[in-house]
């Protein structure tokens, strides 16, 4: 193979003539970091009501949290991201289509909000699973106690569910980042974008995926440490692992 | 204090726990309630203050009706304390929050005042010392007097008990007793499911013997360990009184 390898093409200047191809994958990292955490938060809010939904006793509710979990969960999320991004303002009436079209950094949103509710299925199968493992009598004396439904879910079932599911959820935070990388199709230059850029423009493939491997790997021991510290944090003493 | 009467429930369509069940436990009372595993005693217990539904009857309570669905529950519920034979206190709550959290969340007393009233009654129960523990640092019988204390902190104008020593070892049984047995002397107004018949020879008005979701004999204390009148609960008797 007759490839020269320049791992100085980081500190070259970019053809845009804005720094350096370093700050080009910077700046992808930052969107990456952004639209991450975006989506997270979007699917931990539509993960929890789901979720929360598909563990009341209504029959309507669990049908609702079903399905809205299979939906988002049984699509690929290429398709779900086109679906939002090319579908979508074509089903809406005209007006409401084009103003989505015009919409300042619609790649941005459009992936945020489609990772995240695509994320937010899987969200929402956890946290029922979590709640589902919790004693039956932990809501029946919180029921006795007189506090409503919603105060049981708030002051005692979640806040118990959400430890037990910890550890998966911090595998589902890290899916996160890794899938918005998929945004790259619908024009988002976000870090994996940047990354076939700079390799278009400086045909230093190896070099510019290196980085942005790396970078990934970054963004994910940082997940991975903070949830592990936020577990930390939260074990309760004597409590299964709390000890 | 409690009314129940003609109280039938079935679980689907054929299998009914509760077979006309009628009784009354007047201010001040001490019923137990004991019979076989399976004989509906705990489910009747629960419908008292509808953590159970019920399809035909109506149970009063303080002259609320119980099944009505104009009561509101949660408001009904916190008037009733409630011990359940797993405790159930909340794992992520020290004791002290255990006993604070619904008398903030439910009554709206302040913080301080609710502070005050349960370090009063772990005091109470023994278990000042402990207050900033959480459930998993405790035994089984501590737990369970801190499940009475979180229940008095309701201030209940009455208390019902579900096989509270059930789930105990035997040098802890007698721990949760004292304390029952204290309340009784001071007036509680009690249903206690319960196989202790040393505790119902001591402080129970009148005993229930239920059998297939029956009352099968509903007397007074001496009657009932001097004469019972069915042969059901006379080999229930002989059974559970010869070790």
């Amino acid at each position: 193979m007759n490839y020269n390898w320049n791992w100085h093409i980081f500190f070259e200047p970019n053809p845009t003539g804005a720094g350096t191809y370093l700050d080009m994958l910077m700046s992808g990292l930052l969107l990456t970091i952004k639209t991450a955490l975006l989506a997270w938060v979007i699917a931990l809010i539509f993960g929890t009501i789901v979720g929360i939904l598909r563990s009341l006793p209504s029959k309507t509710a669990s049908w609702i949290g079903f399905g809205y979990v299979e939906f988002f969960r049984n699509m690929p999320l290429l398709v779900q991201l086109f679906l939002w991004f090319f579908v979508l303002p074509e089903l809406l009436p005209r007006s409401a289509g084009l103003w989505l079209k015009q919409l300042p950094n619609a790649p941005f949103w459009t992936a945020a909000i489609g990772v995240g509710l695509f994320m937010s299925a899987r969200v929402a199968v956890q946290l029922a699973a979590g709640i589902a493992s919790l004693p039956r009598g932990q809501k029946n004396a919180a029921t006795a106690l007189g506090l409503t439904t919603a105060q049981g879910y708030r002051y005692i079932l979640l806040p118990m569910a959400f430890r037990i599911i910890m550890p998966p959820l911090t595998s589902e935070f890290l899916n996160t980042v890794k899938n918005t990388s998929v945004a790259i199709t619908i024009g988002l230059i976000e870090l994996t974008g940047q990354a076939r850029a700079m390799q278009e423009f400086s045909f230093q493939v190896f070099e510019a995926f290196t980085a942005a491997t790396a970078m990934y790997l970054a963004i994910n021991i940082v997940v991975v440490t903070g949830m592990r510290f936020l577990e930390r944090s939260l074990a309760i003493p004597g409590y299964i692992t709390g000890k | 204090m409690i009314d129940i009467s003609h109280v039938n429930k079935w679980y689907g369509p054929t299998f009914q726990v509760l077979k006309d069940c009628t009784t009354n436990v007047a201010k001040g009372e001490v019923v137990v309630v004991c019979g076989p595993s399976g004989s509906g005693k705990s489910t009747l217990i629960k419908c008292v203050n509808a953590l159970e539904p019920f399809q035909e009857g109506q149970i009063i309570l303080d002259g609320i009706k119980v099944n009505d669905p104009k009561t509101d529950l949660p408001k009904l519920r916190a008037r009733v304390g409630m011990v359940f034979q797993h405790f159930e206190l909340f794992p992520h709550l020290r004791i002290i929050e255990n006993l604070c959290l619904a008398q903030e969340k439910v009554l709206g007393r302040s913080h301080d005042e609710a502070m005050a009233k349960g370090d009063k009654l772990l005091d109470r129960v023994g278990l000042k010392a402990h207050a900033t523990k959480y459930p998993a640092e405790l035994s089984g019988g501590q737990q369970q007097r801190v499940a009475i204390a979180r229940a008095l902190a309701m201030d209940p104008i009455a208390m019902l008990f579900d096989e509270p020593t059930s789930a105990l070892d035997p040098e802890m049984i007698s721990e949760v007793l004292d304390v029952m047995v204290d309340l009784a002397h001071e007036g509680m107004t009690m249903m206690v499911v319960t196989h202790e018949m040393g505790f119902a020879s001591k402080v129970a008005n009148r005993v229930i013997f239920m059998d297939k979701g029956e009352i099968v004999e509903d007397a007074l204390k001496t009657d009932f360990f001097g004469s019972p009148r069915s042969e059901r609960a006379q080999k229930f008797l002989s059974k559970i009184l010869s070790h």
